[in-house]
């Protein structure tokens, strides 16, 4: 009797388990937390530097356009003014995603309406392939590729924000076809049934029905896109020429923020303006990605498809 | 269930092993290193100009001294400084003075000098010029003179090509050309082996090099008629020269004092160093300081 009173008073075995798991998964969730933290405040506290112990003002870091923090202009004052960068970066990013969403989601279409299987077979390893390629290996054959062709093309250096483009838009094109091809698969089978009933032929289906259908979802591809175009670091880096001027046109040199980073931050000492600025860089950085990710979820809830 | 019980098994004694032979190992250095001298880790991080000049050093070393672990990182000479300034690391190695880059205690650190790089303009191939003035090469990296033929070149637009701000390289070259003038907004580029590729593919393009970058791609117009050699450079006829810094926090210890030791050993000097294309610090024959004035020795 005693027994039977213990066994069903005490936590059984099973139970242990539970809570070991509970434990287990919280101990993780904790960690990455803090380590999410981390991040974000000492990315915070080193951007806010700049203005907080160096005292820039806030508007002329975002409006002005001459970057060269080493150096005081004529007033006393250090020259960080962030403006081509910020404008720069937004640039490449909006035009890669522009080229490259005809070419992602016409490469989505022929993989899942068109020709599910062949489709499928041939270019699902051709594009996680494109994935798997580093993106030095990008910047370098934008460097010995892009860039002369740009020049011999159109003249002038070659290097600049079209350079820029050409290589992000490879690089930005898998992201965006794979989580395509994910969105136009959600679209439930019968809608596309229905409107082949109808009389729709296959292309109508596809533009009036099932592009239409997964639209939220495309444009959550295309912002994932954007973030990695406006991410990446190297590839860019290597062939838009890193001259922290204003942006004249697709073909003059220009740097990105990412760019100025890579480039500044070895050469730098903890603790000094020159430093502190390149650690405001790494703020808007980490504010836009932050953007992207809201949007990402704005769309998310508001076009979700209702059933 | 039991597969559970030997899978948990496995873990225990696989975590068992590695705590035993953690403490045999150490208990086995402990005593080793007891009857020889060290057995010592040193890490040297900085300066890409000069980090393959030390991680050849140092595997040539370490092949003579088996228990002394020497690891070269690079990071460029400002991580190498703001480094070896906190304590992180052993050695910074640096293109520049510690004087010279700000936020940087000088005082604090000790100075080694290893060797010597000379720098020059490079030029592509196509410009048609053998040699420029000190006064035209400033010009043009101020952004004064605008085209090859206002020096006797070609009629082509003149595209500089500047290295990355704070980079020893740069500090250098504007420190023996501009003056103190204030360089053309343009591109920038934080690698040799990418100026020398820029350089040598487009039309018209100017930049600056360490002498070992030069190639039969690209071009190096003399100076005020000095040719870019070795040997104008140690009488300092050719004026854009820097050191390469080993740079400790106060004076090394053992192991890092040996190391530097041989770093400045005419094993080293007289024949890794001019292999791999740098200037030997016993060659010159004049010295610089860190505000850039030149004595003879």
């Amino acid at each position: 009797m005693d027994e039977i009173k213990q066994e069903l008073q005490s936590s059984s075995r099973a139970t242990h388990q539970d809570y070991f798991g509970k434990a287990l998964s919280y101990l993780c969730i904790t960690f990455v937390g803090l380590l999410v933290l981390s991040i974000l405040y000492f990315i915070t506290t080193r951007g806010l530097a700049t203005f907080t112990e160096n005292h820039v003002s806030l508007w002329k870091f975002l409006i002005e356009k001459n970057w060269n923090p080493g150096v005081l202009d004529s007033h006393g004052q250090p020259q960080i003014g962030a403006l081509p960068m910020i404008v720069t970066s937004f640039s490449v990013t909006v035009l890669s995603a522009l080229v490259a969403t005809p070419f992602a989601l016409g490469v989505a279409l022929f993989m899942t309406e068109i020709a599910p299987k062949r489709g499928t077979k041939v270019l699902q390893p051709v594009i996680e392939l494109l994935v798997g390629i580093p993106s030095v290996v990008y910047g370098f054959i934008g460097l010995s590729v892009i860039v002369p062709l740009i020049r011999h093309t159109f003249g002038g250096t070659g290097f600049g924000i079209l350079a820029g483009v050409v290589v992000l838009f490879v690089m930005v094109l898998p992201t965006i076809t794979s989580l395509s091809i994910d969105s136009i698969k959600a679209v439930p089978m019968y809608y596309r049934s229905a409107s082949l009933a109808l009389g729709a032929t296959r292309w109508q289906t596809i533009y009036k029905v099932v592009l239409r259908a997964a639209t939220p979802g495309i444009m959550t591809a295309i912002i994932f896109g954007m973030a990695r175009a406006f991410g990446e670091a190297l590839a860019v880096q290597m062939v838009i020429g890193n001259a922290v001027l204003m942006p004249h046109g697709l073909l003059t040199p220009s740097s990105t923020l990412t760019s100025q980073l890579t480039t500044g931050i070895g050469n730098t000492t903890m603790g000094t303006l020159p430093n502190n600025a390149l650690w405001s860089l790494a703020l808007i950085l980490l504010l836009m990605s932050l953007v992207f990710n809201i949007l990402v979820r704005f769309i998310g809830k508001r076009g979700s498809l209702k059933k | 269930m039991k597969k559970r019980s030997l899978f948990s098994t496995i873990v225990a004694l696989s975590a068992l092993g590695v705590l035993l032979t953690g403490c045999g190992s150490s208990s086995s250095k402990s005593s080793k290193s007891t009857s020889a001298d060290s057995n010592v880790k040193i890490t040297a991080v900085g300066s890409t100009a000069l980090q393959p000049l030390v991680e050849q050093a140092a595997s040539d070393y370490q092949k003579a001294n088996k228990k002394v672990n020497i690891s070269v990182q690079g990071g460029g000479s400002g991580t190498g400084l703001s480094q070896v300034q906190e304590g992180a690391v052993t050695i910074g190695n640096s293109d520049i003075f510690a004087e010279q880059q700000a936020g940087i205690k000088a005082k604090k650190l000790v100075d080694h000098q290893v060797a010597v790089v000379g720098m020059t303009p490079v030029v592509n191939k196509g410009v048609g010029i053998k040699n420029l003035s000190m006064a035209q090469l400033k010009g043009i990296f101020t952004g004064k003179i605008k085209n090859w033929k206002e020096v006797g070149g070609k009629d082509q637009k003149i595209n500089v090509v500047n290295r990355v701000q704070g980079s020893g390289t740069r500090a250098t070259f504007e420190g023996a050309v501009l003056e103190g003038a204030k360089a053309i907004k343009t591109q920038e580029q934080d690698s040799n082996g990418t100026v020398q590729k820029i350089v040598a593919s487009t039309p018209g393009t100017i930049s600056y090099l360490a002498f070992s970058y030069v190639n039969s791609k690209i071009q190096a117009p003399s100076i005020n008629h000095v040719a870019p050699t070795d040997q104008n450079v140690e009488n300092n006829k050719w004026k854009i020269w820097s050191y390469e810094h080993m740079y400790t926090k106060g004076q090394p210890n053992a192991a890092a004092k040996k190391f530097l030791n041989y770093m400045d050993s005419s094993k080293v000097q007289d024949s890794l160093v001019q292999k791999l294309g740098y200037i030997s610090i016993h060659d010159m024959k004049v010295q610089k300081n860190a505000s850039g004035a030149v004595t003879t020795k």
